[in-house]
């Protein structure tokens, strides 16, 4: 790991100027995915300005027909939260199987986003679910926030504040995790409001996608049986030692199904 | 031995070691600091294979810190001899095997990922790293053959031109001639391929290495994360560094796991101890994890192709093996015997299989050096037996435990076709065991429950035997090993009666220090906290040859009793003196020296005082102190074996395989504490069942390593496991004098087949018969979406 300066940032505004500031700054969060980039000197950073103790960025309340979820809430705060139990408990389900407890108890949902890995859960939630990303500056939609592998919307300097997630009827994720590492080899999350249903499938693709066709079908009969027969291409998706792209297309269907017997 | 009611032998006592290294107190290599310390990193070469056409330190050796930067050539120029090979094998022909240098940095032509190219010296390590990215060298990339398929192709790539084909060995044994005449009779002959998949031992403390020299007293001393610190300092003084054994000290800390990767002498132990004295000053190294998944020699790794000739009843006539067996790309410390005489002496298995005949071709690859793992050689010998046992059973529609019990050995001692003698055993015995324990009675019953979930559920066997507790010097020395086997134990006796033993083995996990002090206090009738057992340093153990093979109860223990037997017997001549009395009558028994039929007696305290403080002693025909030394050589293996049931259940959607039981009934010999045997059967269980279903090694066509982090080397967790069901019947082993056998390996030795055995078992329904080690979930959906496909044509 190379040497970097170290900020501790009090105030959103605070952790902005820094980054700004800094030669090549970066913000850590719970530091789960950007340690072991430093480690493996894959970014050099001059500057690393931590926000996890900024405290107008950790929380999740409830606002209308919206849960909001501060950037550096950790998984396992997410999973814990009777409030998100309570609404969206697909997303508290989604939270309680990232990584493991230490992961769980540093990793936070600003940094996974923000990093946008195209194994994380939370993308898949994010746009199934349509929520928006909230920064310093302006809102996303989760849809045009998470543009390819590793790459968000975000500017270098643009800090993520919060998570908005509109509350659905119901919703559910079901994952298949790589059994090395515990990320996604395919995590689908469904939702219905209305007939308003979402599929959102992470850690097949380079990004999180959706599956229109099976939104369709679901949207005329929410049930597992709904999407029998229909199965997405291979062609686009992630191929490694861990899963071919044809045992990914197969598991996305798979795991569909469970998410819809599970919503 | 004597076994007394309240006997310390079979006693779960709680491990002595435990304290420390549950509280963060153990002293691991790493936790060692010398004064004036350096640290050393060591430049890898990122390709497999490449010719180094030119290499610049300059920039590196003017970096802020840096003390030395050495490459290959200082090594030559030095003339630092190369890692030897500690096992000379023979080819059919009677002619060598081919055995190329390994040298410590590599001067010429890299051979594999992670190949050790150059070491930088600095004051900290983190001026080292980055002094390490200074090294500029130019490297011309030639193709590379990382796997033993690709290495025997046609036109393959060479790793050494002296062993064309890539071949170091073609080995034999067993009677060829009468295995065709076996099957020439047959009825049917089953057919097998079976690959040992290629696995990373993953010790939880990474290697380290501490190299100082002290010019005051010309002496070297090395502090090393090692399973045998003797044979480092014999391997290192005599071979690689030519310096005397009385110069050079080895010293092995407490260690955290080897799993076999810690027996061998590494590259890594010689550069230190070699720059140390060349700077003057103590140097460090402490591997990173991503430097372990690529330098510490891995396992297995082979190819099989079997033949199993039967007769209609399912009587085997006649076992046929044929194993291509990875070496990698120089040869490990062990490396030649993993294969043939720790597997290919196996192949007889638990059944009387009257002709049985093995080769082996080992293969040099563009990968790390491949060597003993956790069972070495036997697993993959249990794996062939017991695989194609199964398929013979299915293929003749006999049950697979009945074709099993008529082909169990029942008399002993057993000579094998394939060079062995089991001394004692009883396979029934454990067979019996493990179905009760198993609960097989109510099978059916589980496998309609799993239905109703949608799975398939499968039960899967293994009645495998192993030999360990290695091994008669004799023997092994006829059979091409450079070294003795035997081991070496020092008792000594204090004078208020406290005892130090000093053990020529090794504890990294296994728990000798609580094992062996059982035994002494046993053995002496002292308590078992009057007894420090010492282990790992040179200068203060007379020899020894380590732990590794299941030896050190077998053959260690069997040492320290021999020593306490010379203890006994002195303390005999002392009490005979004091008790006034003949040393024929007087009798040793609960701590005391008794005069036989009478109530005379003197204390072992009384006694151990008597020898230091020799004021009353028969002191013109017995020396004063009480401290005895003894070597044990073993008289032959100890043939550990069992029976191990695995039930899963398979998620026919994912394919995922999911382990619903796991019972293991073993035959370990006398068992002196059983918490601590348990302890072993559960972590080789689960070692065991990572190979079966997660862990693989993986080099892609360039021979660039795939798997070299956690994130895509899947290793076991607790999660992945129900409680294991383990339990034990004791035959004792007829040859030493404990009577003990081995467990350290057990585990990982009988399981894998099994659990393959359960997964193929829940997939016989759909038609599937083969799948390969790790059944992982994209394998096994692809195996039933091909039989799926074929059952359709
Ligand atoms: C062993 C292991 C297993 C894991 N398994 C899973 C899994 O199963 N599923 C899963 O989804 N994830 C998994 N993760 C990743 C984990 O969830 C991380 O916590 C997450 O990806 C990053 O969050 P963090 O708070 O640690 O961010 P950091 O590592 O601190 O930062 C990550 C990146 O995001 C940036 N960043 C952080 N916060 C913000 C912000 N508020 N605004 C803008 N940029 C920001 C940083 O600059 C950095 O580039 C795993 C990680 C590990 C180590």
């Amino acid at each position: 790991m190379k040497e970097f300066h170290f900020h501790r940032a009090s105030s959103v505004a605070d952790a902005v100027a820094a980054v700004k500031g800094a030669s090549a700054g970066k913000f850590l969060a719970g530091g789960q995915s950007l340690l072991p980039v430093l480690k493996l000197e894959m970014a050099e950073p001059s500057d690393l300005v931590s926000i996890s103790r900024i405290k107008e960025l950790r929380g999740v309340c409830v606002d209308g027909n919206k849960l909001l979820i501060g950037a550096v809430t950790t998984h396992a705060e997410v999973a814990a939260s009777s409030e998100v139990k309570k609404h969206i408990p697909g997303l508290a389900a989604l939270a309680e199987h990232i990584g493991d407890a230490q992961v769980r108890n540093r990793g936070t949902i600003g940094g996974s986003v923000a990093h946008a890995d195209p194994a994380a859960d939370y993308p898949a939630a994010l746009v199934a679910l349509g929520a928006t990303i909230k920064t310093d500056r302006r809102a996303i939609a989760a849809e045009d926030f998470f543009t390819g592998l590793f790459e968000t919307a975000l500017e270098p300097d643009e800090l993520v504040v919060a998570v908005h997630f509109p509350i659905p009827e119901k919703s559910a994720y079901a994952k298949f995790a790589s059994h090395a590492s515990k990320y996604a080899l395919c995590g689908v999350m469904v939702s219905k409001t209305g007939s308003d249903v979402r599929v959102a499938v992470t850690g097949a693709g380079q990004k999180v996608f959706r599956v229109p066709e099976m939104e369709k079908a679901l949207a005329a009969r929410f049930e597992p049986s709904a999407l029998d027969g229909i199965s997405i291409s291979a062609d686009d998706l992630l191929s490694d030692g861990q899963a071919s792209a044809e045992y990914r297309a197969h598991l996305v269907t798979v795991m569909a199904k469970r998410a819809v017997a599970a919503a | 031995m004597t076994t007394e009611s309240k006997s310390l032998i079979g006693a779960p006592i709680a491990r002595k070691e435990d304290r420390r290294f549950l509280t963060g107190t153990g002293r691991y290599t790493d936790d060692l600091n010398r004064l004036h310390q350096t640290h050393a990193v060591f430049l890898r070469s990122p390709h497999a294979h490449a010719k180094i056409v030119s290499i610049n330190t300059s920039a590196a050796a003017a970096a802020p810190g840096v003390v030395a930067v050495y490459t290959g050539a200082d090594i030559a120029a030095d003339k630092v001899g190369g890692i030897p090979c500690g096992w000379l094998v023979k080819n059919k022909d009677g002619s060598n095997m081919v055995e190329p240098p390994h040298p410590a940095l590599v001067a010429d032509v890299v051979r594999h990922v992670g190949d050790q190219v150059a070491v930088v010296i600095a004051e900290t390590k983190a001026q080292a790293k980055a002094a390490l990215n200074l090294i500029e060298v130019e490297y011309d990339v030639l193709p590379a053959a990382a796997t033993v398929r690709d290495a025997v192709a046609e036109g393959a790539p060479l790793v050494w031109e002296q062993a064309p084909g890539n071949t170091c060995f073609d080995w034999h044994l067993g009677d060829l001639a009468a295995v065709e005449a076996a099957f020439a009779k047959a009825h049917k002959i089953v057919e097998i391929e079976v690959t040992n998949n290629r696995l990373i031992p993953n010790a939880m403390e990474p290697r380290a290495a501490i190299g100082e020299y002290d010019a005051a007293g010309d002496m070297l001393t090395l502090y090393t994360t090692s399973q045998n610190p003797h044979l480092i300092r014999l391997l290192l003084g005599a071979f690689v560094l030519g310096v005397p054994e009385h110069k050079l000290r080895v010293v092995a800390p407490d260690v955290g796991g080897g799993f076999g990767s810690k027996i061998f002498h590494y590259a890594e132990e010689a550069v230190v101890v070699w720059a140390a004295r060349k700077i003057g000053r103590p140097v460090k190294w402490t591997a990173e994890r991503s430097e372990s998944f690529m330098s510490d020699a891995h396992g297995r790794d082979t190819v099989m192709t079997a033949k199993l000739a039967v007769d209609r009843e399912g009587n085997f006539l006649g076992f046929r093996v044929h194993n291509t067996a990875n070496m990698g790309a120089y040869l490990s410390t062990f490396a030649t015997a993993v294969p043939t005489y720790l597997s290919g002496t196996l192949m007889a298995g638990v059944y009387k299989t009257p002709a049985v005949y093995v080769e082996v071709r080992a293969v040099f690859t563009h990968t790390v050096p491949v060597d003993a793992y956790r069972g070495a050689g036997r697993p993959e010998a249990t794996y062939v037996i017991e695989r194609i046992v199964d398929k013979a059973a299915r293929e003749l529609g006999m049950d697979r435990l009945e074709i099993r019990k008529k082909n169990f050995i029942r008399t002993f001692p057993y000579k094998t076709p394939v060079a062995l003698e089991y001394d004692t055993g009883d396979y029934d015995a454990t067979l019996a065991m493990a179905l009760e324990k198993a609960d097989v009675k109510n099978y059916p019953s589980r496998v309609e429950a799993s239905k109703k979930r949608g799975k398939l559920r499968g039960i899967g066997y293994s009645t495998y035997l192993e030999a360990c507790g290695i091994a008669p010097s004799a023997l092994v020395g006829a059979l091409g090993a450079r070294a003795g086997l035997y081991e070496a134990a020092n008792v000594r006796v204090h004078p208020t009666g406290s005892v130090s033993v000093f053990t020529g083995t090794h504890s990294h996990g296994q728990g000798h220090e609580t094992t062996f002090a059982q035994l002494v206090a046993q053995q002496l009738g002292i308590p078992f906290d009057k007894v420090e057992v010492v282990h790992g340093d040179s200068d203060k153990i007379p020899f020894g040859m380590g732990t590794y093979g299941s030896r050190s109860l077998s053959v260690g223990g069997s040492a320290i009793v021999k020593a306490v037997d010379k203890i006994i017997a002195k303390g005999k001549k002392i009490a005979a003196h004091l008790l006034e009395a003949g040393e024929a009558d007087i009798e040793f028994k609960d701590g005391k020296f008794v005069v036989a039929g009478t109530d005379k007696s003197k204390a072992f305290g009384e006694i151990a005082f008597a020898a230091y403080v020799p004021h009353n002693y028969p002191i013109d025909t017995v020396e004063p102190g009480l401290d005895e030394s003894a070597f044990y050589d073993p008289k032959n293996f100890t043939y550990p074996a069992g029976t191990h049931v695995v039930e899963v259940e398979v998620d026919p959607d994912t394919g995922v395989v999911t382990v619903e039981s796991v019972v293991a009934a073993d035959d370990v010999g006398v068992i002196i504490n059983p918490m601590i045997v348990d302890g072993q059967m559960h972590g080789g269980l689960a070692q065991g069942i990572g190979q079966a279903l997660f862990e693989e090694c993986v080099y892609d066509e360039s021979g660039q390593l795939l798997t070299g982090s956690y994130m895509t080397y899947s290793m076991p967790r607790a999660a992945d496991f129900p409680m294991f069901k383990v339990g034990n019947h004791v035959t004792a082993c007829t040859h030493n004098p404990i009577g003990a056998k081995g467990v350290g390996e057990v585990g990982a030795i009988g399981v894998p087949p099994a659990t393959i055995n359960a997964v193929l078992d829940a997939l016989a329904p759909l038609g599937v018969t083969d799948i390969q080690m790790p059944a992982t979930p994209e394998k096994v959906w692809r195996a039933i979406v091909a039989a799926k496909g074929s059952k359709a044509q």
